[in-house]
């Protein structure tokens, strides 16, 4: 009997009786990160990493029953040692082990292994079985040096100030903006941000993260504003919220943004490729480094990736059904 | 070649048609000059045709990729462009800079040698590039390779830059860049002087193409002040004769003097110095047959004899616009057509050359009514043209107008899904749609047009959630959801299943107040094909 399982609420460890990231109501449920995909509403209690709390209350309301827990912090659920770990994906993410009879499961959730400077860098756990997501998991994603493209940010952003206009980034409201924030040059102009943006960064504060930009006041003299950066949810794209920002010109950040498909659809001047998971080359190297034998594909492009995992590494590989978005579009 | 792909960047980053322009108009002015023809070619859609077999392609770059077949293939279903798909897949590496000095000439130089090299060879030149190339030139190059380059300016655009550049005005550079000239046999000079116009006696002008109508046609003003002629389904095309030689140009400006050689004889027959614009359309026993009569003869390389008397061509001539040698479409419409009648009487041609019909109505309201039956008069609709129009250059509002008849429509059920390509790639917008046949769906048609992009996006994410089975890029998905799908024509087909075959056939709207089990018939199809009256494409 595998000690996890997925079932029609969820991922589910008979043993410990509890779910992981579960998408229906559930008595328990350990919470990898606050992505509305993987944090959702009606459960008995919550389980999650200290800095997820504040976004689990933000989102679902204040009166959840949460427990916060540490990095590296052992519970033991009904017999079953849970611990959660550095999922480098988001502020809070975390990978959770399992560990029960000597054999040690692995829930990679959302993970990202390069980083960002933002959330706590991803840590490598060993593991017999590891389940994967697959957002990226095609060869056609090679991801560029986050700090090549922050550059790049910059100076266009730089340019487009000189010019007169204003910078719109879409970015979503939880992880990549806080990462955008964090890596943009704040000395070129004002730096703007939509509500979404700003709820999130306020309930980060508790925890103790700042992060610069202001909240866009209902005072604003918009029509004024030249020259400044504009930190949005995708989900702003071609709405009348956009057109106060004339003259600006819009860049969208997302893994997606390598292809230029993806770009041109959404009609953007710029694609900035920025992304929270990983790109092919890590996935394989995560896969590799964990030395797990099984490996439980999500998420993404799980057909094509086990088969690659299978007939390249020689592991076992099979898909876990999930209904976790491989969108990477994260509306709060 | 670096200064190609900069100019690319700048196109393809950018929505605004006058950044477009200048894009193109600062690569005019700073690349070398055996360049500059090799960029507008291309620009323009004019790519030499494809060095390398695209199977080769992707066995190459899995190799060098160290993946397998499988999954190129896989990724290819996703970026939805082999050319994107190649360059994605080759691991991040250092590139060393793209030498500084290479030229688009030699790069196109290595291509073209390509087609006649071994497949070993072929092999060796594209690896010597993927190693030397990155990103967006590897990117560009590898559209080089492969089909068509839609660059994101358009043939308007390219010519206004010229235009610009070369100091002329666009209508005469649209003109010089008629036809599928070889940028291997063309300079600036050749291409623009106009001292050396003379040796092009092939070309054709320019098409003066037709707006559909918008408005409503009681603003046109009084009916006498225009032409009207049944609309007709053929190819576009222009007769050159010049100097002894007959030239047979399409609205896609392929020379397809050899594919029609029933205009052979007017060589002899009229007098050089002439140009023709019309209609090419088989025709039989005084009546234009079904356009699918037409496809049988174009796709053929050799015509048979029996092609020749079953697809018999000619051209139903509407316009003059060179006589005795002197360009005449700034002459009003009238008037030239005056002397195409005269012309069509003067000379012994009325097997192959008819004059396009002018309807007379006494009113719009009477042409209103021809139009909605024009099928039953072999139509598609009507041309509106004032009679004192001039013959411009490319699409005007105006002078012309197009007037077509409402379109068949049929409710039909969503069965199967692939994702598109392009600004469409990794989104299920390809369909194939079905109809009841005895309590079964029949696919019948495809559909790829006519959804809003919110539309797509909805349907996208229905279908991931509602397949059934996964077969490559393509899905099974429940049939439940109904379209109303728009198409022009209708014929008997024993390739398809479904035994019809449909013209032009797009999504008009979602019907999304009808359930699968209220879609059309097939019998319901049998009715057009009836009220068609074409019980098979031949016997009209």
């Amino acid at each position: 009997m595998s000690l996890l399982t997925v079932n029609e609420n969820g991922l589910f460890c008979r043993q410990g009786d509890f779910y992981i990231d579960p998408w229906k109501p559930v008595k328990t449920a350990i919470i990898s990160h606050g992505h509305s995909d993987h944090m959702r509403f009606g459960m008995g209690n919550y389980i999650c990493h200290h800095h997820t709390v504040p976004l689990l209350k933000l989102r679902l309301g204040s009166e959840q029953i949460v427990q916060g827990v540490s990095y590296g912090e052992v519970l033991d659920i009904n017999g079953v040692q849970v611990s959660f770990h550095p999922a480098g994906h988001i502020i809070g993410s975390a990978q959770i082990r399992l560990s029960y009879n000597d054999e040690v499961w692995l829930f990679g959730g959302d993970y990202k292994i390069v980083p960002d400077g933002v959330s706590t860098p991803y840590v490598c756990v060993p593991c017999d079985h590891f389940i994967t997501e697959s957002t990226f998991g095609l060869p056609i994603y090679n991801f560029p040096d986050p700090a090549e493209v922050y550059a790049d940010m910059n100076a266009w952003w730089r340019a487009n100030a000189s010019e007169g206009y204003n910078t719109v980034l879409l970015a979503y409201a939880l992880g990549k903006a806080q990462n955008v924030l964090a890596h943009v040059d704040k000395t070129i102009g004002d730096i703007y941000l939509h509500g979404a943006v700003a709820n999130v960064n306020d309930a980060l504060i508790d925890v103790g993260y700042s992060f610069a930009g202001r909240r866009i006041s209902d005072g604003l003299r918009r029509h004024e504003v030249r020259g400044a950066l504009i930190v949005a949810p995708p989900s702003a794209l071609a709405t009348p919220w956009l057109r106060t920002w004339t003259p600006y010109r819009i860049a969208m950040c997302s893994g997606w943004m390598q292809l230029r498909g993806a770009r041109r659809r959404r009609g953007v001047d710029r694609g900035f490729v920025l992304s929270d998971h990983c790109d092919w080359q890590q996935l394989n190297q995560a896969i590799v480094q964990t030395k797990a034998r099984n490996i439980y594909v999500t998420h993404g492009y799980e057909q094509a990736f086990s088969r690659w995992v299978r007939e390249k590494h020689g592991l076992q590989a099979v898909v876990f059904k999930t209904l976790y978005s491989d969108q990477e579009e994260e509306e709060l | 070649m670096i200064d190609f792909v900069r100019m690319f960047e700048a196109i393809d980053t950018t929505t605004k048609t006058s950044a477009k322009v200048d894009a193109v108009l600062t690569y005019l002015t700073l690349a070398r000059e055996e360049d500059k023809v090799w960029a507008i070619a291309i620009l323009m859609g004019n790519k030499p045709k494809r060095p390398v077999k695209t199977a080769d392609l992707r066995l190459w770059a899995a190799a060098a990729a160290g993946i397998p077949l499988w999954l190129l293939e896989e990724s290819y279903y996703i970026v939805g462009d082999l050319a994107e798909t190649l360059t994605h897949v080759m691991p991040p590496r250092k590139v060393t800079a793209i030498p500084v000095d290479l030229s688009l000439f030699q790069v196109f130089t290595d291509v073209s040698h390509m087609r006649l090299a071994s497949p070993d060879e072929q092999q060796d030149i594209v690896l010597r590039y993927w190693q030397m190339l990155d990103s967006t030139a590897l990117f560009v190059f590898n559209k080089f390779l492969t089909g068509n380059f839609r660059v994101g300016v358009s043939r308007k655009l390219v010519v206004r830059a010229v235009a610009k550049y070369t100091a002329l005005d666009e209508a005469t550079v649209e003109h010089r860049l008629m036809g599928k000239w070889n940028p291997f046999e063309e300079s600036m000079e050749s291409l623009f002087n106009p001292d050396l116009q003379s040796q092009k006696h092939f070309l054709p002008y320019p098409f003066y193409l037709a707006y559909p109508l918008e408005d409503d046609v009681d603003a046109l003003g009084p009916i006498d002040e225009w032409i009207l002629e049944p609309k007709l389904d053929g190819i576009r095309g222009q007769l050159v004769l010049r100097a002894g030689e007959l030239f047979v140009w399409s609205r896609g400006e392929d020379l397809m003097t050899d594919k029609f050689v029933e205009f052979q004889p007017l060589k002899d027959i009229l007098p050089p110095g002439t140009v023709i614009d019309g209609e090419i359309i088989p025709w039989k026993n005084g009546a234009p047959l079904d356009f699918a009569v037409m496809q049988t003869r174009i796709g053929r390389k050799n015509i048979s004899k029996k092609a020749l008397e079953s697809a018999p061509l000619v051209m139903v001539c509407y316009d003059l616009l060179e006589w005795d040698g002197e360009d005449i479409r700034t002459k009003p419409l009238w008037e030239r057509r005056g002397k195409l009648i005269t012309l069509l009487a003067d000379f012994p041609v009325s097997d192959v050359l008819k004059l396009s019909q002018q309807l007379a109505f006494d009113d719009w309201s009477a042409a209103a009514a021809y139009r909605r039956e024009a099928r039953r008069y072999l139509a598609e609709g009507i041309m509106l043209k004032r009679k004192d129009s001039h013959y411009e250059v490319g699409r005007k509002r105006g002078g012309w107008w197009k007037w077509k008849t409402d379109p068949m429509t049929i409710d039909a059920v969503l069965i199967y899904a692939q994702s598109g390509h392009g600004r469409r790639a990794n989104l299920f917008t390809d369909y194939t749609f079905a109809v009841w046949d005895q309590g079964e769906l029949v696919p019948f048609a495809k559909a790829y047009s006519g959804l809003t992009d919110k539309e797509l996006l909805q349907i996208d994410r229905w279908i991931k959630q509602n397949t059934i089975e996964k077969f490559g890029p393509v899905r099974s998905v429940k049939p439940i959801l109904v379209f109303e799908l728009a198409f022009e024509g209708i014929q008997r087909s024993t390739r398809h299943k479904s035994g019809v075959a449909l013209r032009f056939p797009r999504i008009l709207r979602w019907r999304q107040d009808k359930p699968a089990s209220e879609a059309n018939t097939r019998e319901d199809l049998e009715q057009f094909l009836v009220k068609a009256g074409s019980g098979n494409s031949t016997a009209r």
